[in-house]
């Protein structure tokens, strides 16, 4: 396990200001972590294990320290992963930190659930909300009408586009969903 | 024609009868002009119906003895008609007898039958309690030829079911229904033999099956392994509560129910419209698939917020998850896992239920006090690898699969395995020092033995679990005696609690010492550390006068260090009249050492001083 260094770091940074914008300082800076023994709260940080970039707290960091490096297998929230190339993908696991800072929002209907969670991208006709200044490759989180984050991805059309196109246009390029613990559990 | 003599023929049966019959199956006019008819007429016809009549009496009497009673039944309903055919039945019987000079033969022949159809009524009431009897008589244990024949046939699985009914009802009830000469050995072993074969069991296995329980909760037990528990679930109180979840599977088609007072989270789900475990809410995290007697031991454990918990064989996460969401995300859990192919579920489970204060690592769990630091963490739960003798209605290849051999290793890796979860616990940890034991099984080996030989090797003691449904674990069994407190463990059965066979015993570790009763090398040398704590003070001062005194005590205190181990195992630490002794044995044997070591330490440093003066 170790902390990121600066490429890696502003690689990460970057993914994750297209999902959540400004709502970055509130995810790294000014986080107040409950986990770990101590009555005061630590603050998040990021560690890299086996090409895995975790979020997790400074206390649980801490702990982890002894344990050895090939027996350490996951600590805290994995935001994603490195490829072999240096490029960083986010993966399903951070979805709930995302869904939590999300600038950019999509709301499926009922019936397009199941299609986007089988690993489908959004279309137009299973929009069912879609909240407004989204521009073409922005990362938008995909909820379910009942406010349930199913995943997330890049948006295909602005909103305003969106509005005019015909409905089997994609508005959302899958990039991840929670349809990928039953499909692909092994690769997560 | 048939009227009178029918009578006749019936009349040899009973003295009222006949003459109702009669009087039922004719008008009396007619009877009597037919009597007339038939006692002029046919001499000859007579004997041969009468001969008739014996033949078709005796058929009666070949006949089976309920068909013949029910016969007489049904004609004692028919001949107990009204009283008034009483009278004229027997004025008619009086024409008959005054008629003819043959009916001399005919009373003669009468009157036999009458005796005839006394006895068999007689006969037949015998035969009616005898039946009772019999049918518990009946059943013989097959000798050995019976047991031949059997093995060379394909097995008759309706028979086999019905032996092993009737021997239990036997076995239940034993004085009684006993065959004569049979044993009570010999019913159980011929029991033993039709269980194995007709449910697929091992001979090992229903070996340990009879000795645990008496013969027909043994049929109980062994039918509710034949059937799948219900499937429950856990609803993942990080994310949602149990009603909204309840609501939204309910919309969604699902049959469920809340699971039984004792849990606040369980749902049992007994049929769905949509695959319970795909739908969108479990992708989100929301709940998780588990058997009830999963929740036991994590109930049992109780851990607080903000604790250190130690989850020593984590996969698949069911009870690791349902750590966290009590503990609600706050604290530390350590989820370890020996085999790496079950880590991916681990970690998968723990990032889909939003688990975010968990470490997951992958050694083997023995070894975990060294990586983590002895006496370091509060509470641990141990969920320990067993045969899975509990959860045969899961994997039916556990009848056939296992040994005593997989028992005894199992056992073993548990015990040492409970030996490094107690070793991991801090005894003075402010809100815990508990540890939370349990299998998936049902053999004592596996479960109070193993609980008992950790109250020996370690000063841990049994406390109650919480769960006051259960039943207790065994203080004695067969040979064994163990520990008085092992009540306070809990066994859990699939016919008598519906989920799967299950054992939860919680411990609390009174100190971080390892009890000084053992021959242990760690016992000695914490006993030593002890006395020198002690004995510091007085050593001082002595020291100066024992300045002087070096290379030639250096013997004599090796042997007085040897003599004060043997005594020391024998005393106890505030054996004080012993103490000044051993003190100044001690004193002796410090000084010159001291000195020594001083020394070498000069003489060590001058060494490396000239190597580093020749680099």
């Amino acid at each position: 396990m170790r902390p990121l260094d600066e490429i890696e770091t502003t690689a990460v940074f970057n993914k994750l200001h297209k999902f959540v914008g400004n709502n970055l300082k509130n995810i790294v800076l000014e986080s107040q972590a409950h986990e770990g023994p101590e009555p005061n709260p630590g603050r998040y940080c990021f560690r890299m294990q086996k090409n895995r970039v975790y979020y997790v707290s400074e206390s649980l960091v801490k702990r982890a320290t002894n344990i050895k490096r090939d027996k350490l297998v996951s600590l805290g929230t994995q935001i994603g992963k490195f490829t072999k190339g240096g490029k960083f993908h986010l993966t399903v696991q951070c979805l709930n930190l995302l869904a939590a800072n999300a600038k950019h929002k999509v709301w499926l209907k009922p019936t397009a659930e199941m299609s986007f969670l089988y690993g489908n991208s959004v279309l137009k006709g299973g929009v069912g909300r879609i909240t407004e200044s989204i521009q073409v490759n922005d990362g938008v989180v995909v909820f379910s009408m009942s406010d349930v984050p199913l995943g997330f991805g890049d948006a295909a059309k602005s909103t305003v586009d969106c509005r005019k196109m015909d409905p089997n246009g994609i508005v959302v390029h899958r990039h991840a969903d929670i349809g990928e613990y039953l499909r692909m559990e092994d690769d997560l | 024609m048939a009227g009178p003599k029918l009578n006749k023929k019936r009349g040899g049966r009973a003295a009222n009868p006949p003459p109702k019959k009669k009087q039922k199956a004719l008008p009396t006019l007619e009877k009597e002009t037919k009597e007339e008819m038939i006692f002029d007429s046919d001499g000859s016809e007579e004997p041969e119906v009468l001969e008739n009549s014996d033949e078709e009496d005796q058929g009666m009497d070949s006949l089976s003895d309920m068909s013949s009673d029910g016969d007489d039944v049904y004609a004692n309903d028919i001949l107990q008609g009204s009283d008034d055919e009483e009278g004229s039945g027997e004025e008619e019987r009086g024409a008959q007898g005054d008629s003819d000079s043959d009916v001399s033969d005919f009373e003669k022949e009468a009157r036999e039958i009458d005796e005839e159809k006394a006895r068999e009524e007689v006969d037949a009431e015998a035969e009616l309690e005898l039946n009772i009897k019999n049918e518990a008589n009946e059943f013989a244990l097959p000798t050995e030829e019976e047991l031949e024949e059997e093995a060379q046939r394909p097995p008759d699985l309706s028979n086999l079911l019905r032996r092993i009914k009737e021997i239990v009802r036997v076995l239940s009830n034993f004085k009684s229904l006993r065959q004569e000469g049979a044993t009570r050995k010999d019913y159980v072993d011929q029991l033993k033999m039709d269980l194995i074969s007709y449910y697929g069991y091992n001979d090992f296995l229903i070996e340990a099956l009879v000795e645990l329980f008496p013969a027909v909760e043994l049929m109980e037990l062994i039918e509710a392994f034949e059937k799948p528990r219900p499937i429950c679930l856990r609803t993942n109180t990080l994310k949602t509560r149990r009603r909204d979840l309840a609501g939204v599977l309910l919309n969604r088609g699902v049959n469920l129910d809340p699971l039984s007072k004792w849990s606040k989270v369980g749902l049992v789900v007994y049929d769905s419209q949509v695959p319970i475990g795909a739908t969108p809410e479990y992708m989100a995290g929301h709940y998780m698939l588990q058997g009830a007697s999963s929740f036991l031991p994590v109930m049992a454990l109780a851990p607080q917020e903000k604790e250190k918990v130690v989850d020593m064989a984590a996969a698949p996460g069911g009870k690791t998850t349902y750590i966290a969401a009590l503990m609600k995300n706050t604290g530390m859990i350590y989820a370890n896992e020996m085999k790496e192919s079950r880590l991916k579920s681990l970690t998968a489970n723990i990032h889909r239920m939003g688990v975010t204060n968990t470490i997951v690592s992958n050694y083997d769990a023995r070894e975990l006090p060294k990586v983590l630091g002895s006496n370091s963490v509060d509470r641990i739960l141990l969920d320990a690898p067993c045969s899975g003798t509990g959860v045969i209605s899961k994997d039916e290849s556990v009848k056939t699969s296992k040994s005593a051999l997989d028992i005894q290793n199992c056992a073993h890796l548990q015990k040492q395995l409970i030996l490094a979860a107690i070793d991991l616990v801090d005894a003075n940890s402010k809100s815990g020092g508990y540890i939370v034991y349990s299998t998936c099984s049902i053999m004592v080996a596996e479960n109070e033995a193993v609980i008992d030989y950790a109250l020996k090797k370690r000063d841990v003691k049994l406390v109650p679990c919480g769960l006051d449904f259960g039943r207790p674990g065994f203080i004695r069994f067969r040979g064994h005696r163990f520990h008085t407190s092992l009540d306070k463990t809990r066994r859990f059965y699939p016919h008598v609690h519906n989920m799967d066979g299950f054992f939860v015993a919680k411990l609390k570790k009174m100190s971080n010492m390892k009890p000084t009763s053992q021959q242990s090398d760690d016992g000695e040398v914490e006993e030593e550390e002890s006395e020198l704590v002690e004995s510091n003070d007085q050593e001082e001062g002595v020291k100066e006068k024992k300045q002087f005194n070096k290379g030639s005590n250096e013997i004599a205190t090796e042997k007085v260090i040897k003599e004060k181990k043997q005594l020391n195992k024998g005393s106890s630490v505030s054996g004080a009249g012993k103490q000044p002794p051993l003190m100044e044995k001690r004193k002796k044997k410090e000084w010159p050492s001291r000195e020594e070591i001083a020394k070498n330490r000069e003489e060590k440093r001058q060494a490396l001083r000239e190597s580093k003066r020749k680099r």
